[in-house]
């Protein structure tokens, strides 16, 4: 049995070691707002936050996620809804299916720096792939985020 | 409103009281002239169901087509609503099952809106009209003392009563007339034509939102199946004793092919308790393939085929003046050769559909633009009736054309039968690069010749490219008309005009992606128009305001008016908000395309750098003339993403096959653009009440050729071929 936190709930779960952390979140504990994508850590739909730091759950085994916070698009970080409410205003989403992997991108980069250029937005985020094309309102809910932080 | 058409007057709505307490409009929605539908569409009339109004003042609306980003489940109902006068804040949308009585379904070709705007607004009225005879009745007064104003019937008096406490006398009403119905005047629309948020944004934003990889039922099998390399390849022979090893393999099945357009590509299927599981065991499978006919194919010789192919006479598509007088009086000649890949559609979310088969009954939970011909593929396969087959359209991923087809959903529907059990099938990244319907490949050959003042006397566009009616009818080796038209309907007045066909035969399964065929045509056209500018010594907008000439209604033989003037009209919004013309930076650069497709108009001027011999896009300036502009929230939203999906196929687009198989596999070799290579994408609507028109695909045309433009002002060097990772540029 291996035992995973996520989002503060712990899941024990029977599956092979080397499973990708992403189909034990989809497919074993049933959280599916975390996606399948790529398979190969190339486009970011499946990223979580582990110990707050990004990862492209497709890529983890659950061996070394046992015993680590992990937080996924499910989850509560102060920042996460910030962004989702940001997200909300400006309409970001157009068929949806990418951004949570993009919004715990953005988690990640504002819990690191509270105030991000636009060059380190663009590296925090070159791991998301969005085939829409929503970057230009992503950009802009991660500034309007920062914005409405520094105003409270 | 003008009358709508082929209707039967006769029952075209009735009332249906629920049991609920609700009242339910029901009406004929496929009302369209439109030369793309065959008569079999336009006749098969059903009762509708859009509108439900319940006792306490809630509404639900119907959304009758897919969403995926194009922002239907927002738009549609917000003519509906706008109409009755209902609050917007009281709405719940909900999604349509496949079914005919709600008109035609297909969500592709940018048509939702184009064929539904009439409708809903119908729809709308109808339930405004009978909200006012309800509060007449009850008030006892005159119908035209009441009128609707959001969520309320008011009366002259000042009393008003709510939608809600109407419920119980308008269910009871007949039907009004349709020459009895009364519409808004535009100038008091409050959804229509302004930015409405998505309805499901919130949903998209928590990762509540269930796509159909999302869907889960009971005891749900997971099922991942390896099909041939080659298309509609064979399997020989398979061993499966290694999959079965894996962990949570429970077992493999052979999924025959089902030879039709949408039918299964036929394969081996791996069933297991989760995704993994069955990834894993699909690639433990020993499976010896009988490839066919088709591994023969080469995309890299093929190219030279159907290069060889336009640099001869082809069919003739369009002949008007005399073209050979023409090139024989020429001050000057240009010509080119165009040369541009197959793409893959990659959504983000791959195939995948949940089927549940038991007895000759049969749901399913797909992410599908098609619910309508999905459950035509899921009756013939399991020879039952219509009406034992359900169809729930989740949220789509992503479609850009690739969830038109039903395919994998047959996959579905055959496993659960053979297994008894609910499965859901889910696609690999891989499997979706190598099994797609890809965007034809082409090969163009122009020609145009230019009299001493530099005015174009004559032109010739020549081209090859596997057709998709080759996916219908097998063997066809030319284009259709369909995918002609965008070259013969060229907007620029020129006396000495002629487009051919070459042959080009189909070796892969040819699909629609977004743009379709205006991908091709709206490249070359646009890139070479501005070959011929410079070849003149004129500015290129000049020149192209010049070369579209005077305003006309254009001859297209269709029932939608091409207007040049309103071509121009966009062309010269998106210079004016670019300031063509300005000094840019050093090393920066404008290009130009215009380009009119699915009855909408698309201008673009993008800015371009290059440092160390790589292109830089800065800025675009988009112009979309749409006609009525239903959600400016979501046509802007749509030219963003178009600009993206533009640069990607420009970028990076290209599949290729060698010995028959897909030489791509996932997105780190079919890339996409990503955040770091993003411009700034500046987007006007032009302000009309024409009928409206397309929005999701036209903004992506004109995006590829605008860059190669700005490149060659910049370099002067022209790239007649994509994608510019080709030419080492990106």
């Amino acid at each position: 049995m291996i035992t995973l936190q996520i989002n503060g709930e712990k899941h024990q779960i029977d599956v092979s070691p080397e499973m990708p952390l992403l189909w034990a979140i989809r497919d074993i504990i049933g959280l599916t707002g975390t996606k399948y994508g790529c398979g190969i850590g190339v486009c970011g739909s499946c990223k979580v936050l582990l110990n707050n730091s990004p990862v492209q759950s497709c890529m983890i085994p659950v061996s070394v996620a046992e015993g680590q916070n992990i937080t996924t698009i499910e989850g509560e970080s102060k920042n996460l809804q910030l962004l989702q409410e940001s997200w909300g205003e400006l309409n970001v989403p157009q068929c949806g299916f990418c951004q949570p992997g993009q919004l715990i991108a953005a988690t990640a980069l504002l819990d690191k720096n509270d105030n991000p250029t636009d060059d380190e937005i663009d590296e925090a985020m070159i791991g998301n792939i969005c085939r829409c094309g929503t970057y230009q309102r992503i950009k802009k809910a991660i500034h309007r985020t920062v914005e409405l932080k520094k105003q409270n | 409103m003008k009358p709508i058409k082929n209707v039967s007057r006769r029952s075209f709505v009735k009332s249906i009281g629920l049991a609920s307490g609700g009242l339910i409009l029901a009406c004929n929605t496929s009302v369209f002239s439109d030369k793309e539908k065959t008569p079999e569409n336009l006749i098969n009339f059903n009762p509708n169901l859009f509108v439900q109004i319940n006792s306490d003042g809630s509404v639900v609306l119907i959304a009758s087509r897919s969403e995926m980003g194009n922002g239907v489940r927002t738009s549609l109902p917000s003519v509906i609503a706008d109409e009755m006068e209902a609050d917007w804040s009281k709405i719940k949308v909900q999604q349509a099952v496949g079914d005919k009585k709600y008109g035609d379904q297909n969500t592709d070709g940018s048509r939702s809106i184009r064929y539904l705007y009439e409708p809903m607004r119908k729809m709308g009225a109808i339930a405004k009209a009978m909200l006012i005879s309800a509060a007449a009745q009850k008030w006892q007064v005159p119908e035209v003392e009441c009128s609707a104003e959001n969520h309320f019937i008011i009366h002259t008096s000042g009393k008003k009563i709510g939608f809600g406490d109407l419920v119980e006398i308008a269910k009871t009403l007949e039907i009004p007339s349709d020459e009895s119905l009364t519409y808004k005047n535009p100038k008091n629309f409050k959804y229509i034509g302004k930015h409405l948020k998505g309805v499901d944004v919130k949903a998209y934003a928590n990762g509540s939102a269930i796509f159909g990889l999302d869907k889960r039922l009971p005891h749900m099998k997971f099922v991942a199946i390896a099909r041939c390399p080659v298309t509609f390849g064979k399997v020989k022979s398979f061993d499966k004793s290694a999959a079965l090893k894996v962990s949570g393999v429970e077992d493999v099945i052979e999924i025959p092919r089902i030879e039709k357009p949408f039918g299964a590509l036929g394969g081996v299927a791996v069933i297991a308790t989760n995704t993994w599981a069955a990834f894993k065991g699909k690639e433990a499978l020993k499976i010896e393939w009988d490839f066919g006919e088709n591994q023969q194919y080469d995309s890299e010789k093929y190219m030279n085929q159907i290069t060889q192919n336009v640099h001869k006479e082809g069919k003739v598509g369009k002949n008007q003046g005399n073209i050979n007088n023409a090139f024989k009086n020429a001050h000057k000649t240009i010509e080119s050769t165009f040369q541009l890949p197959h793409l893959a559609h990659a959504p983000m979310e791959v195939p995948n559909a949940v089927a549940w088969v038991q007895g000759d009954t049969c749901e399913v939970w797909a992410p599908t633009q098609a619910p309508q011909s999905t459950r035509k593929e899921i009756t013939d396969y399991l020879e039952t009736t219509e009406d034992k087959v359900t169809i729930n359209v989740t949220f789509l991923g992503g479609g850009f054309g690739r969830k038109s087809k039903p395919d994998y959903i047959v996959e579905a529907v055959i496993a659960s039968k053979a297994l008894n059990a609910p499965v859901q099938v889910v696609w690999t990244r891989e499997d979706d690069i190598k099994h797609g319907y890809y965007h034809t490949t082409s090969a163009q050959y122009m020609k145009a010749s230019l009299d001493k003042n530099g005015k174009v006397t004559g032109w010739l566009h020549r081209f090859a490219l596997p057709s998709i009616v080759s996916t219908f009818q097998p063997g066809v080796g030319y284009a259709a008309g369909f995918e002609i038209s965008s070259a013969a309907n060229v907007p620029f007045e020129i006396d000495n005009l002629k487009v051919e066909i070459g042959q080009a035969p189909a070796h892969v399964r040819i699909g629609w992606l977004r743009s379709v065929i205006n991908i091709p045509h709206g490249f070359s056209i646009n890139v070479f128009a501005d070959e011929l500018a410079y070849a003149a010594n004129k500015d290129p907008l000049e020149f192209r305001l010049n070369l579209i000439g005077k305003n006309r209604i254009e001859d297209t033989q269709d029932p939608i008016k091409y207007d040049t003037a309103r071509l121009k009209n966009v062309l010269k919004i998106a210079a004016k908000n670019a300031e063509w013309g300005k000094e840019l930076p050093e090393g920066h650069a404008y290009g130009l395309a215009v380009h009119y497709s699915f009855y909408s108009y698309v201008a673009s001027v993008v800015e371009v750098s290059m440092k160390n011999n790589k292109v830089k896009v800065h800025n675009v300036y988009t112009a979309i003339d749409c006609g009525t502009a239903v959600n400016k929230n979501t046509i802007t939203s749509q030219m963003e993403g178009a600009a993206i999906f533009g640069m990607s196929l420009a970028y990076y687009g290209k599949i290729t096959a060698k010995n028959g198989a897909i030489e791509q596999n996932n997105y780190n070799d079919y890339k996409m653009i990503r955040m770091n290579e993003i411009p700034k994408v500046h987007v006007e609507i032009v302000d009309s009440s024409e009928k409206p028109t397309g929005v999701g695909e036209p903004g992506v045309p004109v995006i590829a050729p605008a860059i190669i433009n700005a490149i060659y002002k910049l370099t002067g060097k022209r790239c007649y071929n994509l994608p510019l990772a080709d030419y080492d540029l990106v």
